[in-house]
Order: C-alpha cells, then structure tokens, then sequence
C-alpha cells in the first residue's frame, strides 16, 4: 500500500502520527513492564498498563478528531 | 460490657451539674488547639491548608482595586476584542465561532476570526459562564470576564506550591505561594478587569511545567499525558507557547549532555512530545506549525535524539562488548549528525520549513524590529526593560534570584536543573522586551523562594540544636562532665544564636516590606483601567474622564447602524465591541499595507484624504486628543508612528516633511506639512478659540505645553459630529461629494 501523496495533509499528519504515536506509547509500556529496568522497580505493571490504555485512548480520539 | 444504669428520677440534681461540666470542658478543648492533641503531622498539614487557604484567597482580593474603585469593566484595547469573542461564543454556540468570518472589522476586508484566534480565554469564560448559570446563578457574561483573571491567578498560586514542592520541599511550595500571589509582575496582567489571553496562559505554563517535571521525576505516562493536556491548554491559550515547545526540547537536551538520560526522561518527553503536538494541531490557529515552522524544528529534533540515544543504549545492551559498540558509535554518530544537517539544510532552502517570524525574530536580534517591521516595534510594551522596570516589578526577587540559583545549584536534581533553565532563558528574553517580564514572573518567585526556605530553615535549625546543644551542656557540665570541649561551644553559642534571631528578624522585615510595596504598586501603578481616566482637580478631588465611552456610545446611538468608521489601529476593538460599528483597522495588525493606508490619510492633505477615505468607504473619523485635558497618550504623540508606517508601504510619505530640524513641533515653528495634515486639522479644529488654561491665550495645547501654530483650520470635506465633553474624543462626519450641476 503506497502512500499516495500528502495532499488532505491534516488526514496525512494524523496517519503518521497514530503510527508514530502508538509505536512511542507501546515503547514507554515496554520500559515499563521489563522487571530488568531498575528505575521502574516499584511501578505495578497493572498501572503501566493502565497509563498505556488512557493514553492510547487520548491519541485516537484526536487522530479521529484530525483526519478531518 | 457497657452497663446502663437506670437511676431514679429523684436523683437527677447531679447529672446536670456534671454533664454541664463535661460539656464545658469538651468546648474549651475544642477551642484551643493544644488539647486536641493533634499529632505533628496533622497540625503540619493544618498549618499549610489554612496558609494556602488564605493565600488563594489573597491573590484573588488584592486584584481588585479596580472593581472598587471605578466599577466591574474591561481595561485596555484588547481585552475588549475577547469579550465580544466571548459574547459571541455564549450567544451563538460553539460551531459558529469556531467558523466565524466577521464583516465588521478590516473593512472591506473582514476577518476570520475563527482561524486567527486562540480559543482557549474564550472557552474557559464561556464554561465557567454556562457552569454558573446552570447551578442558578444569574451571572452576566461581562462579570464572570471581568473575574476570570484573578481566579486564574488563585489557582496559578496553588500550581505554584505544588512545584515547589516538587523541586525543593514544602517549605519552598508555600514561599512560592506567596511570592507569586502577590508580585506585581504578575498582577500587571491579570488584575480584575484584564480579561486578556495572559491571565489564563500563565496558569496554563506553570501547569505544563509542573505536570513536565512532574513526569521526569516519576517516569510515569498519566503524567507525560498530564503534561500534554496542559501543553494542549497552553497552545489554545497564547502564542507564547512557542517558549514551552524550546524550552522543554532545551531542557532535555541539557538533560542529554550532562548525562542524566535515563528511561523516565524517555518516556516522559515522547509521551508529551507526540500527544502535545497532534493536540496542539487541533487549534486552527496554529494549523500544522509544529511540523513546519522553524520555530518548532528544535522539539523535532530532540525527538529524533531521543530515539538516537535509547537505540544506541539497545545495541549496547546487546552486543555487550565495548569495543565493538564504540566502534559502531562513531559510525552512527556522523552518519545521524549528516543526515540531519542535510534534511534541515534541504528543509530551510528549499523554503518549507518556514524561517522564524518577526515577532520571534526579533527576541533573538532586537534590533530588526526597528529596521523590519515598524508596526513591531511602535508597541510600548515591546520595547526593551529599564532597571527600573526590573525594581518594580520584582522588588526584593531581584536580589534573591541569584541567592536562589546558587541554592539550586548546590544541590542539583533534574528538577532543579530545569527550573535554572526556566529561570534563566525568561530573564533574557525578560530583559529583551517588557511585557516578557510576565513570563519570568513565576520562575523568579520560585527560585527566591528556594533561597528563602533554605536560608530560614537554617537559620532556625540553628537556632534549635543550639538550644539543645545548651540543655545538654548545662547537664553534663553540673553533673561534672568533660568541661572543656563543652566549654567552647558554650562561649560561641550565644552569639551565633544572637545572629540567628537577628537574621530571622532580617528576613522577616525583607518580606513584609517586599507585601508592602506589592499592594502600594498593584494599587497605584496596576489598577487602571485605561478607558476611564482619573486626575485630581483644583481642590484635590478625583476627576472622573469618561470620553472613551461616551464617544462609542454616542456611534452606536447617533449613527446608522452600516457606518463605517476610520480610526488609528489602538481603538478598532472597542469601537466595534461598545460602539458596534464596522471598523477600517483595528488591533489585530494583520493587514500592515492596510493599516498603512489608514496612516497615509491621517498624514496626508485634506484632498487626498479625502480620496482615500471615499475609496475606502468611511463615513466617520474618529481622533483622539488629549490638548484639554494635558493626556499624553492621544493621537497626535502617536501621529510619528503613523507616518513611519504609511511611509513604509506608500514612499510619498515622507518622515522629514513633518519634522523641523528632526525636532517634532505643533505650534508656529513647525512644518507646513504638519500644520495642514488631516491629523492636525482634526485634532485641533476649533481649539484655536478654547480657553484651556489660566494665564495662557487661547489654543494652548496642555499635552505638548505649546500653543499651537494653525488657530484658524476650515474644513471642507468633513464636518465636526461629536466632541466629547472634555475633548478626547472627536469625531467627525465624512460629507458625501458635491452634487454636480
């Protein structure tokens, strides 16, 4: 699937930036999760999970809100 | 096992005593605080609800003395173009001001009002109105305008303390509290009555900031989200946001050099770099900026550096060998820094990504307003910050800035280096341009209250393990213990605990006399509204000038309702929010060829402006004057500025024609092109005859202390159609054409 130009550039922005921004917040639950990161020693992998859902949630109601 | 006695009725003579007794004893224990028998903690926590209680209560009140004083009403110029914003939104609903394409300013051009405005003072007005009125509360939108400001400056109070607390300790939350609730840096902006984008965008950085540095300490994504939606809030609030969207991308990047990267550094910029920016991408106003503009590239970058440093920590994870990663480094390293010098270099060139806009621009080289772009620099609040102004506003934080940065430097954390940061990019930008002093006005109140919670909490720690030193010693030595060594602090004890108490008492009287001036200056310097003006008469009483006013109610009563007024750029908002006619220019400056044009006729001969106020449609030209009553800040002092824009854009205006010996002159000596220009034909048209002072002939211009030089000025295209009781505001009626026979 090519991408066929960037012209609706709202609907093109919203495209890269949910792919973007869901490969960034997968990232953050990733760090989170790993019990090998001593920084995040004593955060419950439930609320990792629970600020990656929320976020999500916030993203694609403004992807939507974008794609015009 | 509870045993319940029945008594017999007889015997009730001693329950009441004793019962009343109990009960006596039960009040005087809930009244005094010492027998509640709090524990330390509680009463802590009593002691900072009730101190942050009567703060936000404070920053509210001490807003208000132009309430008092005059009466609930929009100050300024551009507070006046929000409220009609806000009417409009309360009146029409949200659709149609979000799409709002408005034919009564710019003549013949309109505005789109829904594109070039920052919605967020607007909205928040608009739902704390509707959330009034939905609890019953009869409120008018024009009073909750008026209030919003200072709530707002409340609530930046308790964001305030939060910080604090986040960068330093309680103790430091509280200082701030204080500091920022009543610096006058601040108030100068959000006084009751200032219903301007400020009042809420101040809240709304100090928010962004906190919940930001919020996330790097706890590498938690609520937070980063946190900081996205006030990142969101600021964006729909002020342009100023571009600071928040360099500073924090600064701040990493400092973060990033001084080797402080670590995961929740990673998870909070990117949380808040992607969900800020599609958020901020929602406000028309801004449109796709944060991909385009130059002035956003510096957060993209960062971001791209991000990824750089989590992926070269992933390959160092996994090859595990130091050799081979070093050597991988440098290949990586040049080719990411080549590949991104070339994309900015193709990017700039190539002319997509925008260079910096003027206004940005010339934070950075403060000369090119001047030379560029007049209509910048003309603004008095652009201009660049006296010492005095630095005194005024800041008082005692100006000597406690830097005691509060050695303090943060002493111990440094990730969240004292941004407040550094913050500290000290708003003070340079502060110093550039006078009305930035807002900006730096919570990282100053901060940073001070760092010094002063860490002085005085020494000085006190002094204070007690001295005494205790003290107790002990007295101890030991009567029960014979090694008297020597107890023997020297004994000697400097009393001394060192002396200065202690005499530094206390310093402090104290620093900060009193700092609370001091802040309500002599918010109550002198801040509380005007600008549209009502005040002097002492000849006995010492208040004089109330109300011309303003009285002139754009006159338009809206006296004139037909599709009449188009022509006045300088400083008026447009509230001619069309009170007097509710179509304007020609007005504040936004958007048009400068347009606002050129309005120069150019106010400059030029009565003939020729004639033309252009025919082609342009004008019915009535309003001037303001200030010769009756000596106001200094009329249209005539403005009038170089409008010579040097029309000048800018129309080459037959020329400045040199106005002046005489570069001097600017109103009475006999001065120009003939000044003496017969629609300006001053309009300003002083029948004030040859008036009588403005003792002892001076008649046409005495009390503004410049001349007597001016044409007494004798006819019109012929114009006439007069109101002048306002003491003079300030004139207008007149621009005649049709002569009937040709």
């Amino acid at each position: 699937m090519a991408v066929v130009g960037s012209f609706p550039f709202n609907s093109f922005l919203s495209g890269v930036l949910s792919c973007v921004g869901t490969a960034v917040l997968a990232v953050c639950l990733r760090i989170q999760v790993n019990k090998e990161n001593k920084e995040f020693k004593d955060l419950a992998p439930e609320r990792a999970f629970a600020d990656f859902v929320l976020c999500n949630l916030v993203l694609h109601l403004v992807i939507m809100n974008f794609l015009g | 096992m509870a045993v319940t006695k029945t008594e017999p009725i007889n015997s009730s003579s001693n329950k009441p005593s004793s019962s009343s007794v109990s009960m006596k004893s039960d009040l005087m224990s809930a009244l005094s605080l010492k027998s509640l028998k709090l524990k330390t903690k509680q009463q802590e926590l009593l002691i900072r609800v009730s101190i942050l209680c009567l703060v936000y209560v404070l920053a509210f009140i001490t807003r208000l003395f132009s309430v008092l004083r005059y009466e609930s009403m929009i100050h300024e110029f551009d507070p006046y173009f929000n409220y009609r914003t806000t009417l409009f939104l309360t009146e029409k609903g949200f659709y149609e001001f979000w799409n709002w394409f408005d034919s009564e300013s710019w003549y013949p051009l309109g505005r789109i009002i829904g594109g070039t405005l920052y919605p967020g003072l607007m909205v928040t007005a608009a739902i704390m109105y509707w959330g009034l009125r939905f609890l019953r509360f009869a409120v008018h939108i024009r009073e909750v305008c008026v209030l919003t400001a200072p709530f707002f400056a409340s609530n930046t109070t308790l964001v305030a303390y939060f910080f604090g607390k986040e960068i330093w300790d309680t103790g430091a939350g509280l200082v701030a509290a204080v500091l920022i609730a009543i610096c006058p840096g601040y108030i100068s902006r959000s006084v009751a009555g200032s219903y301007d984008n400020e009042g809420v965008a101040i809240f709304a950085l100090l928010l962004t900031f906190y919940l930001f540095v919020k996330a790097v300490n706890t590498g938690s994504l609520a937070w980063g989200l946190g900081s996205a939606l006030g990142y969101f809030y600021m964006v729909s609030a002020w342009g100023g946001y571009v600071f928040i969207i360099n500073l924090i991308p600064l701040y990493v990047l400092v973060l990033l050099i001084t080797g402080r990267y670590s995961m929740r550094l990673y998870v909070a910029y990117n949380s808040m770099y992607v969900l800020g920016m599609l958020l901020a991408m929602q406000i028309r106003f801004v449109g796709f900026q944060h991909v385009q503009s130059g002035e956003h590239m510096a957060a993209m970058g960062v971001f791209f550096l991000m990824q750089g440093f989590y992926f070269l920590g992933w390959v160092k994870h996994l090859l595990g060998d130091k050799k081979k990663f070093e050597a991988l480094l440098r290949i990586i390293v040049t080719c990411a820094v080549g590949v991104g010098a070339i994309a900015l270099g193709v990017g700039t060139a190539s002319g997509y990504i925008s260079p910096w806009t003027g206004r940005f621009y010339s934070l950075l080289d403060p000369t090119y307003a001047k030379d560029h772009i007049p209509i910048i620099a003309s603004v008095s609040e652009h201009q660049p910050t006296a010492w005095s102004s630095f005194m005024f506003d800041f008082h005692i934080l100006l000597f406690l800035f830097p005691a509060g940065l050695y303090f943060c430097f002493k111990r440094l954390s990730d969240a004292t280096i941004f407040i550094v940061m913050y500290g000290l990019t708003s003070m340079y930008f502060a110093g550039v341009m006078v009305r930035l002093i807002l900006v730096a006005t919570p990282a100053v109140c901060l940073i001070s209250a760092i010094a002063v919670s860490a002085t005085i909490k020494n000085l006190t720690t002094l204070l007690r393990t001295k005494s205790k030193v003290s107790q002990t010693g007295s101890t030991k030595g009567a029960s014979g213990g090694k008297g020597s060594s107890k023997a020297l602090p004994d000697q400097s004890q009393p001394f060192q605990r002396n200065g202690a108490i005499a530094l206390l008492f310093g402090a104290f009287y620093l900060l009193s006399r700092y609370a001091i001036h802040c309500t002599w200056v918010t109550s002198e310097a801040y509380s005007s509204p600008s549209i009502v003006l005040a002097a002492r008469g000849a006995h010492g009483n208040r004089v109330i000038f109300d011309d303003y006013r009285e002139a754009y109610y006159w338009l809206r009563q006296n004139t037909p309702a599709d009449a188009k007024v022509m006045s300088w750029w400083d008026y447009g908002y509230q001619i069309t929010a009170m007097g509710n006619r179509t304007v020609i220019v007005d504040n936004n400056t958007w048009n400068n060829t347009h606002i050129a044009t309005v120069g150019r006729a106010m400059s030029s001969y009565e003939d020729e402006a004639y033309e252009i106020m025919r082609s342009l449609d004008v019915n009535y030209v309003l001037v303001v004057f200030g010769g009756v009553t000596g106001y200094s800040s009329d249209d005539i002092n403005k009038f170089l500025w409008m010579v040097r824009i029309g000048g800018g854009v129309f080459p037959v205006i020329k400045e040199p024609d106005y002046l005489v010996n570069g001097e600017y002159r109103v009475d006999k000596g001065a120009a003939p092109k000044m003496l017969n220009c629609l300006m001053y034909k309009l300003s002083y048209y029948r004030f040859g005859e008036l009588v403005t002072e003792y002892g001076k002939p008649p046409g005495y211009d009390r503004a410049r202390g001349v007597e001016i030089g044409n007494k004798d000025i006819k019109l012929e295209h114009l006439e007069e159609a109101f002048t306002t009781s003491n003079w300030i505001v004139r207008i007149y009626k621009v005649k049709p054409p002569n009937n040709r026979w």
